[in-house]
């Protein structure tokens, strides 16, 4: 068990800066994610946290103790890698006895710890056998068991779902955040995937680009994202982000979108936006906020908009439709029986209590 | 239409399974044939139709090589090409895992490393010759033993690189988290991954230096004297001595076939190996 605490990280690979200085902390016994889209930096983060690369500056602190220049081994930590990293010489059991030898933990105790942790996962019956005769699913549980019996203060995982299909994926994140739950140890865990990110995560730091964009509990980034990047990141299908305008109509302020729609903002949400009437902005508006108007009760605040429904993707529980709104493509989550037929207008309901303002220039949201 | 169809492949089969017999017969031919003489007396060796088989196998021809002390030349050969390539292995894996691993030298250390496989023997064997003869090394077993392995060296470097490139980083990542120096990691990790890589590499460092004529005719006198070198012995000025030659070719070529026989599974696949990645 222990915190992690990261301050004033760099990290170059020659001439790219692949960390631009950051300060991160994670809590004792925290479910941490970084999340981001690939070269963000996220996984060199974590090796960084391992030992396996050297920092160029700044300070990593794990339980208190500054590990800057100490070896992996010395740092007590656990790590699953996306490739499960088994030995192939060797059987299940000694796989997962494997970190346990090389510390010289005694016979005895390592059969007492390899069946506990093979009990936990299900893989009790599949110790004589080798990696090679295991599947996918198996293998990353043998991987996971080799984590857990090292007893570490720290588990780092390295994007360990993203060799599996999708069904074991989401049998396997549970089993993580069930572990988790049940060893109450520190966690850090690097994915590309914001499902992942949302489901497991105490929190999330969403990185970009060698920096941190925002970090927070998974709601927090969901609903209010302090950027446009963060935004479009988190949620599924991602929000729709249309260029318009915001105008001052008699009291009120509204969005005028590029195609002419004026889309009036509630007296809450247009307060604070005063400064910002007349300006280029980008209209934030997720595919969960768009319903079909007339069908169910529309929130109150909600406007209105017409358009073309151009395709129609069901998932069984939602169906997914595409018009083009303002210019762009706009993706709406509509009920299984809202839309049958492709090319029929529909008038969608918008709950602009909801909507994102984007500042362009900054990419920051209002 | 079936019928025809089947009896095409039988036809291609028995022709494929002819040609198949025909080849291994001839490559085959002369190694039967050298055992023969091995065990054949001098009057059965110059008979005339060639005799198929000795008249009785008598083993005289090597018990000469015993009485005379010639089979002294095989225990030196095995001593110097055994030593040899074990150090060669060792070094060699060890620069091949810095080089692999560390991109120690950057990007063209390797390139330069093989291509001091490639000068011709020949043109360096003179100036070595000269260096040898001025540290007293010519004729010890320390000399030739130095040779191999330096020769050696650089064909080891390369193919050990190869194969350790090819062995995942993560499974080596993931000893040192758990707990190994980089010294236990690539004991536990690199050595077992990269063991058909080793067997195979170190059975032909040790036939390189196993059948080396031009260093160990130059390089030795009396003292150590290696398996090719004895043979010229028996290439007389009047006469050859064919019964010797035959049975010394045979001792010479038993540890080969023991080494490759032993090494077969890891060969196949050795070789197999590299040249996937080349």
């Amino acid at each position: 068990m222990a915190e992690v605490r990261i301050s004033g990280l760099h990290k170059y690979y020659g001439p790219v800066h692949a960390l631009k200085g950051l300060d991160l902390t994670v809590a004792d016994g925290e479910f941490a994610v970084f999340v981001g889209p690939s070269g963000c930096g996220k996984s060199t983060l974590l090796r960084t946290i391992a030992g396996l690369e050297e920092q160029d500056g700044g300070e990593i602190r794990i339980g208190g103790q500054v590990v800057n220049d100490m070896r992996p081994r010395d740092r007590n930590i656990a790590m699953v890698f996306q490739n499960y990293a088994l030995y192939p010489y060797l059987t299940v059991y000694d796989n997962i006895a494997f970190g346990l030898r090389s510390r010289k933990v005694g016979e005895a105790e390592i059969k007492k710890r390899v069946d506990d942790a093979a009990g936990m996962l299900g893989i009790a019956a599949l110790l004589a056998r080798f990696p090679r005769q295991l599947s996918g699913g198996q293998r990353q549980r043998v991987a996971i068991g080799r984590a857990i019996v090292r007893q570490a203060q720290l588990f780092l995982f390295d994007e360990p779902l993203s060799n599996l299909d999708a069904k074991l994926r989401d049998e396997m994140r549970g089993e993580i955040k069930r572990l988790h739950r049940n060893i109450a140890t520190t966690m850090i865990y690097v994915t590309h995937d914001q499902v992942e990110a949302m489901t497991l995560a105490d929190r999330i730091v969403l990185l970009r680009e060698g920096r941190i964009e925002q970090q927070g509990s998974p709601l927090e980034l969901f609903e209010r994202p302090a950027t446009g990047f963060v935004a479009s990141f988190l949620g599924s299908p991602s929000i729709n982000l249309i260029p318009a305008r915001l105008v001052k109509r008699d009291k009120a302020v509204a969005v005028v979108l590029e195609s002419g729609e004026v889309l009036e903002l509630p007296d809450e949400r247009a307060r604070g936006l005063e400064g910002y009437t007349e300006r280029a902005v980008t209209f934030g508006i997720r595919p969960q906020h768009l319903s079909r108007a007339g069908r169910g009760t529309a929130p109150s605040g909600s406007a209105r908009i017409t358009a073309t429904a151009d395709l129609i993707q069901p998932t069984g529980t939602r169906t997914y439709v595409t018009s083009r709104i303002g210019g762009v493509p706009v993706t709406a989550e509509l009920d299984a029986h809202d839309v049958h037929e492709q090319g029929i207008v529909l008038d969608y309901a918008v709950d602009m209590s909801r909507c994102l303002l984007i500042d362009p220039a900054t990419d920051k949201v209002i | 239409m079936r019928a025809a169809g089947t009896r095409h492949k039988r036809g291609k089969l028995v022709l494929r399974l002819a040609v198949a017999t025909v080849v291994t017969l001839m490559f085959l031919f002369p190694v039967y044939w050298l055992f023969m003489i091995s065990f054949k007396t001098p009057d059965e060796i110059f008979h005339a139709p060639p005799l198929w088989v000795p008249g009785k196998i008598q083993f005289s021809n090597y018990w000469v090589l015993f009485k005379d002390g010639d089979v002294i030349a095989i225990w030196n050969s095995l001593v110097v090409a055994g030593i040899s390539s074990a150090m060669a292995m060792l070094l060699g894996t060890f620069c091949a895992y810095s080089l692999a691993r560390f991109n120690t030298g950057g990007e063209n250390l390797a390139m330069w490393i093989i291509s001091q496989r490639m000068i011709p023997p020949i043109a360096v064997v003179f100036p070595i010759f000269l260096i040898y003869v001025y540290f007293g090394m010519v004729d010890t077993y320390a000399g030739l033993i130095l040779l191999y392995t330096a020769f050696n060296l650089p064909y080891v470097i390369w193919m050990m690189r190869g194969y350790i490139v090819d062995i995942p980083l993560e499974l080596e990542e993931s000893a040192l988290v758990d707990g190994c120096t980089r010294w236990q990691t690539f004991w536990r990790v690199v050595f077992p991954m990269a063991r058909s890589g080793l067997m195979a590499t170190a059975v032909f460092t040790f036939v390189f230096a196993w059948n080396d004529f031009l260093f160990a005719l130059i390089l030795t006198r009396t003292e150590v004297i290696t398996f090719p070198v004895m043979l010229t012995h028996y290439f007389g000025g009047q006469s050859n001595f064919w019964s010797k030659i035959a049975a010394m070719s045979v001792l010479g070529t038993i540890p080969i076939f023991v080494a490759v026989t032993l090494m077969q599974r890891y060969l196949v696949r050795g070789i197999s190996l590299g040249a996937v990645k080349g």
